[in-house]
């Protein structure tokens, strides 16, 4: 029942799409007012999805299995908690949240636009339902949410239980969040090129929703990774696999076009370019989409995926980017070459060398992700791009890029001098001694962390000299910097300071290694809702005789059959402690996984503190130089 | 200060790969590097699968023989094609993975270039 | 004028990616090597099942005349499957038939065979899995056909009915 609601709703909220079109062309046409019957059937056509989403939702809660998506995904045992969060868990209906959130987003742009010209709301709105159809007609034909399955089952298939996990169950809505604010940038930019509208205003008036998708989609990062690092088991967090590399290239995008958005605020310069990357951000985000659900890659985070719907995003995808094309080349007036021009010690020099960086970065992720599917196609050879490779390509490059982050903030629009800022090069003097000293005492002598951790450190301490000397002018951009050099920091002494042991033991035996002991006291058997847990008690005595307990645990889960290995973490503000443990097949003995890893929690602090300086930006209404 | 910034992305490049590292050290080196052949999408390193776990003793079993960090990936590669390193090498099948993300940061700067105004004015 | 050219490359360079995605979605994105057919045999020293005598993989393959090897464990449900293809290929004159016992307890090995019988004429085993490896193979069952010292058709996982007319097609 709540299944056929939700359909007919989907069908509803289609029909909604084309109403609005009309409208919206007539109202393009005819008056000068902007006709807000407009905002009512935004708001409606909103309800549709609500109604059809709730429909789901219902379905899941209720085990309907006579939908086959609920079928496919949720089992009769599975708790209350990861029936409702199993609802986005899966394709059909992620794509639901996707088109929720996306209607959502349109609605609440017209609310929040009632200041802009009639023509640039109208326009916009029709760029917005042009990919909200396309979402609609995605879902309705090839992805429907709602099929029936007859005879109806009696047990459904239930959700791999890596997915049954907390982070994971908002991790999805908060990216979408992301993704999707990023597709009103695209339908405002698309509108006031056509418009020939882009100004200093416009500026202003998108900037909130370029901070608004960067916000959600660095949270939204930060959730998939911190679940990888608790659930997949080897301790890491961030593994250059394609489906993250995918969540991370919209971020370079808009993070580029956040910087961009300031320099246009102050002059009207870089319009091209800020149009190019308003529009890039979001076909990056559905690129990601392409990429993930059509299976063309294979990734360690397995989505069920199917060619022909990836055929669809594809051509929805091309559309939109030969669309834009049009516009773009057709409307867009290159600026006045007397603008254009910087002096090289400036603001805008150090935005742009900023962007520039940024744009790098993005390239050799993209290339490197999509490098496979090329070569296969024209040549049939397989290769594989992982770690090494971006490593790379993007450390070295991070040195130069530090320094500007850390001198950029200091320039002046126009023209600058630095010739008063001795404390820059004293601050470098400093970094440097403190990296050598580091360094040396930990008797690594790679050059290149030397040279890294300087350079980190030296935007550390001049913008943590920032804060305190600048009153909180410019709050928003000091601690996006300053989270930043954390970020880099942490992960750089996590990798350099990070221990690790491999071992079979058995119950009762005792791991000596010159640092710690690692006894294996006791394994203990529990029956939970829809898995058994098996739960190993591990006493870790360090060489000061402090005794941490870990107890890492094994679930076999019911439906479906699989077995999956629980970290256990114990964490401080230094250092994080990590076991796991797997079966080894026909021993009595098991494969204990032990870690230390400094840093572990300041790597998150870190980037809350960047997100931290987004909000902050978001929060304040007069921007500063 | 250009100049010097240059001379240091050039000489990373280039001195990336030489590390002194213990046998164990070489052996997570070298998992991390190679990928599972049953859960594609993992290392070797990071995978528990059987086949992941033979190729660790395999790797250590190498080691201890005396080869080179790079005849075991030759070693594999003959085994099981190139798609098992994680680290393409330099070869007419990777020419563009490599060089087009420097290529493209060339003409940035190239482009970025053009934009400033060097002289006082 | 400038413009114009440059929509010109980006519509052709967009529309060369799309094609490239679009090829690349019929694809499979399972990887599985290339066959390495026509690679030599590989050497390797390995202990005799049920004995602690070692034998070297050239005393086995000491004949010109066809081998078949099959990588097996009484853990791997699919060798089932492929056992009565192989207790059909024992019988035959053509072709020895080689087992490598992988990663396998020898208790349930034996039982193994004593419940399905044994089609192989040497067993050895590979207890950590490095032979296998040896081997190019990365899963078990996996069977490889020898002639002349060189692998000339590999099947990963189990024999079907089909792989196993070809096998009897090239062996007659």
């Amino acid at each position: 029942m709540a299944s056929l609601i939700g359909y007919y709703s989907l069908i509803f909220g289609f029909c909604t799409s084309l109403l609005i079109i009309l409208i919206s062309i007539k109202n393009f046409k005819n008056t000068n007012v902007f006709n807000t019957r407009i905002i009512s059937l935004t708001f409606l056509q909103f309800l549709f999805v609500v109604i059809s989403f709730l429909g789901l939702i219902l379905s899941f809660v209720n085990s309907d299995f006579s939908n086959q998506t609920v079928f496919n995904h949720s089992h009769t045992t599975k708790p209350l908690f990861y029936k409702i969060s199993g609802t986005w868990g899966n394709h059909e209906g992620s794509l639901l949240l996707w088109l929720l959130v996306l209607t959502l987003f349109i609605f609440l742009f017209l609310l929040k636009s009632k200041e802009q010209i009639k023509k640039y709301r109208v326009l916009t709105l029709l760029f917005q339902q042009i990919i909200v159809i396309g979402f609609f007609v995605f879902l309705i034909k090839s992805s429907n949410p709602f099929s029936n399955i007859f005879p109806v089952p009696i047990e459904g298939l239930g959700l791999n239980p890596i997915l049954q996990d907390p982070a994971l169950a908002i991790h999805p809505p908060i990216l979408y969040l992301g993704y999707v604010g990023s597709s009103i940038i695209f339908s405002s930019s698309l509108a006031a090129t056509s418009l020939n509208n882009i100004s200093k205003e416009w500026a202003k008036h998108i900037k909130p929703w370029v901070l608004i998708s960067w916000i959600f989609l660095t949270i939204g990062i930060l959730l998939g990774s911190i679940w990888a690092y608790y659930e997949l088991g080897w301790g890491g967090f961030w593994f250059w696999d394609p489906v993250e590399n995918v969540s991370l290239m919209p971020w370079l995008a808009l993070t580029t076009l956040l910087h961009c958005i300031l320099v246009l605020e102050k002059r009207l310069v870089l319009t091209s370019w800020v149009i190019i990357l308003s529009i890039s951000t979001f076909t990056l985000s559905m690129s990601g989409t392409f990429l993930v659900r059509s299976g063309i890659l294979n990734s360690v985070h397995t989505f069920a995926s199917d060619p022909e719907r990836g055929l669809f995003i594809l051509i929805f995808l091309f559309s939109l980017i030969f669309l834009s094309l049009f516009i773009f080349f057709s409307f867009h007036k290159v600026e006045n070459q007397n603008t254009k021009h910087f002096f090289w010690l400036s603001k805008e020099t150090s935005i742009l060398i900023n962007n520039w960086f940024m744009m790098y970065f993005l390239s050799v992720i993209l290339i490197g992700t999509v490098y496979p599917i090329f070569l296969e196609v024209l040549s049939s050879e397989k290769i594989s791009v992982g770690p090494p490779f971006y490593n790379k390509l993007i450390i070295p490059f991070l040195i130069p890029f530090l320094l500007a982050m850390a001198i950029g903030p200091k320039l002046k629009w126009i023209k600058s001098d630095l010739r008063d800022r001795l404390y820059l090069i004293l601050f470098l003097v400093i970094s440097l001694l403190l990296s050598g000293l580091i360094v040396n005492s930990l008797d690594i002598s790679f050059l290149t962390n030397t040279i890294l951790i300087t350079a980190a450190f030296y935007l550390f301490l001049i913008s943590l000299r920032d804060f305190f000397m600048n009153k909180f002018e410019n709050l928003s951009q000091n601690v996006a910097h300053f989270g930043f050099s954390l970020l880099i920091l942490s992960i750089l002494f996590n990798n350099i300071f990070s221990t690790e042991v491999i071992t079979n033991l058995k119950i009762g035996e005792t791991f000596h290694s010159e640092k710690f002991k690692i006894n294996f006291e006791k394994i203990e058997q529990n029956d939970k809702q829809n898995f058994k847990s098996l739960t190993g008690k591990f006493n870790i005595e360090d060489q000061n005789g402090v005794i941490d307990v870990l107890e890492p645990e094994l679930r076999i889960y019911n439906q479906p059959n699989i077995v999956t290995s629980e970290a256990d973490i114990k964490t401080n503000m230094i250092t994080d402690k990590f076991m796991t443990m797997n079966l080894v097949r026909d021993q009595e003995y098991f494969n204990i996984r032990y870690q230390i890893k400094p840093f572990m929690i300041w790597i998150w602090i870190s980037v809350l503190l960047i997100t931290f300086g987004g909000i902050i930006s978001l929060l304040k209404k007069k921007y500063e130089n | 200060m250009k100049f010097l910034k240059y001379l240091f992305i050039i000489f990373f490049l280039f001195s990336f790969n030489y590390s002194k590292a213990e046998n164990n050290n070489l052996q997570n080196k070298i998992t991390k590097n190679l990928r599972c052949l049953i859960c594609q999408g993992q290392s070797i390193y990071d995978s528990d699968s059987e086949f992941a776990n033979s190729i660790k003793i395999l790797v250590d079993q190498k080691i201890n023989e005396g080869q080179t960090e790079n005849q075991i990936y030759e070693y594999l590669k003959d085994k099981y094609g190139e798609w098992i390193l994680y680290d393409p090498k330099f070869s007419k099948n990777t020419y563009f993975l490599w060089l087009l993300p420097i290529l493209i940061f060339i003409i940035g700067g190239a482009i970025l270039s053009k934009l400033f105004i060097i002289k006082k004015s | 004028m400038k413009t114009n050219f440059l929509s010109k490359i980006l519509i052709v360079f967009f529309g060369v990616v799309f094609f490239i995605f679009y090829k690349g979605l019929n694809n499979s994105n399972i990887y599985v090597p290339k066959v390495n057919i026509d690679k030599n045999i590989p050497s390797f020293t390995a202990k005799i099942f049920n004995s602690s005598t070692k034998i070297k993989s050239e005393e086995i393959f000491n004949n010109n005349q066809f081998y078949l090897v099959n990588i097996w464990a009484s853990w791997c449900i699919p060798c089932r499957e492929e056992h009565s293809f192989l207790l059909d290929l024992s019988k035959n004159k053509n072709v020895i038939i080689i087992g490598i016992n992988y990663k396998d307890k020898i208790q349930n090995a034996k039982f193994f065979l004593g419940e399905f019988k044994n089609p192989y004429k040497i067993i050895i085993r590979d207890t950590d899995g490095t032979i296998s490896i040896d081997w190019g193979a990365y899963g078990v069952p996996e069977t490889f056909l020898i002639s002349n010292k060189k692998i000339i058709k590999r099947i990963t996982g189990p024999i079907n009915i089909d792989s196993f007319s070809e096998i009897k097609e090239i062996i007659q």
